[in-house]
């Protein structure tokens, strides 16, 4: 089947919006910058850099050709009568990608800047010890193998999206702008990773207690928010006209409907940190931020500007107390905060568009197939669908990303030796420190 | 603990996938859908406590 052609102006809207999507990812990077220590700063810059490097290109030769687009050819199993498109049919290398004004390559251009966004969101897991040569190995896999599998049910008319035209599931499992595909995965992927390298040195004590390690640069973190806000107007814009069929003009909405969520969440991060530590904390804020992003991603063009705000204000409620409980109760040592940000703040995003999408257009989710029904999320039965595809992040791609990542580290050891870590992974693996002309003080170093 | 947590995961995901296959009708479907994402709360919570660092590992 041909794809759809766009208009020209559709197009055009299309290729503005995918080219501010690397101002996302710019922004993430310079976040998990500023939240790791000084002397591991240039190494996470480098480590963005070559993510996003290896993302593209595994994208290019083999994610793509397993994710395809709608309407392209793809295996399917055949389930009670009806047809569970599991994987896209493409040669490697984008061999079939002809660049004819129809709107694959423009799915092709996004989804090589998203696999390279959702690639950045673990290395704020892993900071001050996730090693480059191990960060590039699991990037390729990520960009390879998970992000292409699980995007091809969201966004290339696979299983999760035909659950509607299939089942009657509401108009099977939407999601506009990647907080499935990108941001849960990527913060699944963050947990994973977190699990094999373990917390670093001096994070746990005996005695129970867990000293906080703050970030070595809020400016850059703050900085990196407003970098942020751009990539994700562009993302959400584009990835709601590519995937769900929105018209350009619905990008005004889309814009206020993401920067309101954004807003709220990062208000109501700095309320209850002022309210709990009594003065308000500029990395939590900055999380709340991203985090209000990350809500907004799935729902961004299903939503009134009121219901933004309240998702977003829950988005900053759960991600504030959830960073705080992964870090203490559970002793999950996150220095990015990117398990909550993006997979709670994600998983929150993509539940929220079952309780308060309104539906008064048709949605391109299939090929050929808009799913008439209720307008409301609710009564058409979306929260369902939104619920099995949140079941199948946490009971397919938590799992496959855990155990592809524990293979790898059986052959290539992920952590850094203790020597590294006291040392500091600028010198350790880059040769030189960031900051050169710094003082290192002895208060940076764990106790020896 | 980790093995049970991380094998109730698909667990869980299997069985919200047996109650599309299975139950036409919307109540009983969401109903098992829920159960099944219930299977897969209690994983998570199970793997989460088995990677707890154990106190003579800590520094």
């Amino acid at each position: 089947m041909a794809s759809p052609k766009f208009t020209e102006l559709t197009t055009l809207a299309c290729i503005f919006f995918i080219f501010l999507v690397p101002f996302a990812a710019a922004g993430l990077a310079l976040m998990n910058v500023g939240l790791g220590r000084s002397r591991s700063a240039g190494h996470m810059m480098m480590a963005s850099l070559c993510a996003l490097a290896v993302a593209a290109i595994s994208f290019f030769v083999i994610g793509f050709a397993w994710q395809g687009a709608i309407g392209e050819p793809a295996y399917a199993l055949i389930l009670s009568g009806k047809s569970w498109n599991w994987i896209a049919a493409q040669p490697f290398f984008f061999r079939r990608l002809f660049f004819d004004g129809s709107e694959m390559p423009l799915t092709a251009l996004l989804q090589m800047f998203s696999v390279g966004l959702a690639a950045i969101i673990p290395l704020g897991s892993g900071a001050d010890r996730w090693r480059l040569r191990a960060i590039c190995l699991s990037t390729a896999i990520l960009a390879a193998l998970t992000y292409p599998l699980f995007a091809h049910w969201v966004w290339s008319g696979g299983w999760l999206a035909q659950l509607g035209v299939n089942y009657g599931i509401g108009r099977g499992f939407l999601d506009a702008g990647g907080a499935s595909t990108i941001q849960v995965v990527g913060g699944l992927t963050a947990l994973a990773i977190t699990w094999i390298l373990g917390p670093r040195r001096g994070k746990y004590s005996a005695d129970g207690m867990a000293p906080a390690i703050p970030g070595h640069n809020s400016v850059f973190v703050l900085f990196g928010c407003i970098l942020a806000l751009v990539g994700w107007i562009g993302l959400n814009s584009a990835g709601a006209i590519l995937f769900t069929g929105a018209a350009p003009s619905s990008a005004a909405l889309i814009g206020i409907n993401t920067m309101l969520a954004a807003s709220a969440s990062a208000l109501t991060a700095a309320f209850i940190t002022k309210v709990r530590f009594g003065k308000p904390d500029a990395s939590l804020t900055s999380n709340g931020w991203v985090g209000g992003l990350v809500a907004s991603s799935a729902s961004c063009a299903f939503l009134s500007p009121a219901e933004a705000l309240v998702i977003g204000s829950i988005a900053g409620t759960a991600i504030t107390f959830s960073i705080e409980w992964l870090e203490l109760r559970l002793e999950v040592d996150d220095p990015g905060g990117a398990i909550s940000v993006h997979a709670v703040g994600g998983i929150w995003g993509l539940l929220a568009l079952g309780m308060f999408g309104e539906f008064q257009r048709p949605v391109l989710n299939v090929a050929g197939d808009n799913v008439a029904g209720s307008i409301n999320g609710i009564a058409s039965g979306q929260w369902l669908a939104q619920l099995i595809g949140v079941a199948t992040l946490l009971g397919f791609v938590l799992p496959l990303t855990y155990m592809v990542n524990l293979i790898l580290n059986r052959f290539y050891a992920y952590r850094v030796s203790v020597e590294g870590e006291r040392q500091g992974m600028d010198l350790h693996e880059l040769g030189a420190g960031a900051y050169p002309e710094f003082m290192t003080h002895t208060d940076e170093f764990f106790p020896r | 603990m980790k093995a049970v947590g991380l094998l109730m995961l698909p667990a869980g995901w299997l069985l919200v996938l047996a109650a599309i296959v299975l139950f036409p009708s919307p109540a009983l479907r969401g109903a098992f859908a829920l159960a099944g994402f219930a299977v897969e709360v209690l994983g998570l919570g199970l793997t989460f406590r088995s990677h707890l660092i154990p106190r003579e590992e800590k520094s």
